[in-house]
């Protein structure tokens, strides 16, 4: 439990610098901030209204800590301002359309990738030497080398383009309502394949080599050799006892490697036009909309911290070891 | 005690090994090799990237190798200067990147304490805060251009080389060759720059180019979404003129999939060569080879077992 509540006050630390960057980051732009953040809006908003968006960001002629006091209540209460380019839709709403989509991309490719890439480790370090061992690491090596998002144009192009296999993008097609209906969720899936697909390919390297190499050192370790020399079946032997042990750096890694791939996806949502974060977050860009960027930047900061709460929880729970050096 | 005083000279020998003895990393070499040739004297070779040469969206032919970009300019011009600037920023932060972890992780590993504390918690906070996100508003904030990338993906690339460097460090710090130099009263500095850091250097060569490997890549992307300077021919520009042309979707697949293998060669270059110096510098895995190679020459197939290191000596 302490080992728990130590991670939780690390991840409000690493929330607090997120939120403080964020704060001080229009302040390092040449010129007024406020006036740069706020060019935009000009002629859409009156004076009042434009007054109480510099108040949001404290961009106030108030002094700095003022400044940054009214800035971190504003955001602890979820109010990041009004988006500029969906005006006038609060940011915060904005930011909610695309949210499940995200968890939904990145969520599923990290999972899928980190379950095919481990199985593959265990099966290259078992048939040391085999096919699997020989071809596969160079192979995926060569594919987590290429960008996310290129693969993703080449399976757009190839998959989708040529073959029109695939939808070529969005998330779901125009003319369905969102529902539960099975005709949907059959459509969203049938949507998510290639943008999901190009992200475990890119991504299954890593965790078959993390994996491989971790299996080889425990299996050749005594307790590995008494388990065979007892003549257990060996698919016990490399699954239950090496298997096991040989985990637990990957599932340390993975908390880390969800907010690479959260960065990665962002990339593919914009190659897909996927209407998650970071299509949002692009979109953003392009109209200066300076309100909606920040706001996104902190909600994806927030939910890699979240999971990487989670991924320690779930660590806690394999390694007996954490538990008995916390307490 | 030990006193691995020619570390400098060993770790440049053991790469240099690497090279020539392992497959894996003579290909990485070889390949890497063939980009810094481009890199230096290909620029020389092809016209200026920014003419307007053909019509545009033709595929390859002989008279324009790969083909012509949706504004009409040669996709080969645009390709081979596009190499000078990417590996230049791709190297260039590789190695500011590992001077900074450097600076940090010796540091925190070196003094402990307080001090250890305070930096350990600054290059955690900046490894769990997401990269590419914080790299688009960086760059969103700052006039663009490429030095402004540089600088994000420093500030973004850091922490991880400060994370590994520690632990290096704090392992090296128990060593009784630093022990002895303690006593004779050398100052930090010193212990530090001729005692530890050359201890290290086969570490810092691997960190550097992993570190390049990623800052190649955070380049490609963060230009692919616009946010470095478009108007500059790069590895990165060329693909965002590419889905900005909408060559996806008119098929013009020669203008964004050379692009892509070249950065993901050069990548690949870069992993071989780091893995293949791992294998020669592992003693698990030499002691290894060595046993697969004695049992080769008696024509027996080796177990599955790892044999246990052992010190001869």
């Amino acid at each position: 439990m302490r080992f728990l509540l130590r991670r939780l006050g690390f991840y409000f630390v690493a929330a607090w610098v997120a939120l403080t960057l964020n704060f001080f980051l229009p302040r390092l732009m040449p010129g007024d901030p406020a006036t740069a953040l706020f060019a935009r809006f000009r002629g859409r908003l009156g004076p009042e209204a434009l007054q109480a968006l510099r108040e949001t960001f404290g961009l106030t002629h108030a002094p700095l800590w003022r400044q940054y006091l009214t800035y971190v209540g504003h955001a602890l209460r979820g109010d990041f301002g009004v988006s500029v380019a969906y005006f006038p839709t609060p940011v915060a709403q904005v930011i909610g359309t695309g949210l499940l989509w995200t968890i939904l991309l990145a969520g599923s490719a990290v999972i899928v990738s980190f379950i095919i890439g481990t199985l593959l480790g265990v099966a290259a370090a078992w048939w040391r030497r085999g096919w699997i061992d020989a071809w596969l690491p160079p192979a995926l090596v060569f594919l987590g080398a290429l960008p996310y998002f290129w693969l993703a144009m080449v399976a757009l192009y190839v998959l989708g383009f040529t073959l029109d296999w695939f939808p070529l993008g969005h998330a779901y097609s125009d003319d369905l309502t969102p529902s539960f209906s099975p005709a949907f969720l059959a459509d969203v899936a049938a949507h998510a394949v290639l943008p999901v697909g190009s992200i475990v390919i890119a991504t299954l390297g890593g965790w078959l080599l993390s994996m491989r190499n971790t299996m080889i050192t425990i299996l050749g370790s005594d307790y590995v050799n008494l388990a065979r020399a007892k003549g257990l079946r060996p698919a016990r032997v490399v699954l239950r006892y090496a298997a096991r042990n040989a985990l637990l750096p990957s599932v340390t890694s993975f908390g880390m490697a969800l907010g690479f791939v959260l960065g990665g996806s962002l990339l593919t949502e914009v190659v897909f036009s996927y209407p998650g974060q970071g299509y949002l977050l692009v979109q953003a860009v392009r109209n200066q909309d300076y309100p909606l960027m920040q706001g996104i930047f902190l909600v994806i900061t927030l939910a890699v911290l979240g999971a990487n709460w989670l991924v320690d929880v779930v660590c806690l729970w394999l390694d007996p070891r954490i538990r008995d050096s916390a307490s | 005690m030990s006193a691995p005083g020619n570390g400098r000279s060993m770790g440049v020998a053991l790469w240099w090994e690497a090279i020539h003895r392992d497959r894996k990393a003579g290909m990485g070499a070889a390949v890497l090799a063939v980009f810094a040739f481009i890199a230096i004297f290909g620029p020389l070779l092809v016209g200026d990237p920014q003419a307007l040469v053909g019509i545009p969206l033709q595929p390859p032919s002989l008279h324009h190798l790969l083909g012509t970009t949706g504004q009409g300019q040669d996709v080969l011009a645009q390709l081979v200067v596009g190499t000078r600037v990417s590996l230049l920023i791709g190297f260039g932060v590789g190695l500011a990147v590992v001077l900074i972890g450097a600076l940090v992780g010796v540091t925190a590993g070196f003094y402990g304490g307080r001090i250890d504390g305070l930096l350990s918690l600054l290059f955690n906070v900046f490894l769990v805060i997401p990269g590419l996100p914080l790299a688009i508003v960086i760059a969103a904030y700052l006039p663009t251009g490429s030095f402004t990338l540089a600088l994000v993906l420093v500030i973004t690339g850091w922490a991880w080389n400060a994370r590994v460097l520690r632990a290096q460090t704090l392992s090296l710090r128990q060593r009784d060759f630093v022990a002895a130099v303690i006593v004779t009263g050398e100052s930090d500095i010193r212990i530090i720059t001729s005692e530890i850091l050359p201890t290290m250097t086969s570490l810092l060569v691997a960190q550097v180019i992993g570190s390049t490997i990623y800052a190649i890549g955070a380049q490609v992307g963060l230009e692919f979404l616009g946010l470095g300077d478009v108007s500059a021919v790069t590895w990165g520009t060329n693909l965002y003129w590419a889905q900005n042309d909408s060559a996806l979707l008119t098929g013009a697949w020669w203008t964004f999939a050379p692009t892509g293998v070249c950065v993901a060669l050069v990548g690949f270059g870069l992993s071989m060569l780091n893995s293949g110096f791992d294998e020669i510098t592992n003693p698990r895995l030499q002691l290894e080879r060595a046993w697969r190679e004695h049992l080769g020459r008696h024509g027996v197939k080796p177990a599955r077992s790892t044999p246990v290191v052992r010190d001869h000596a």
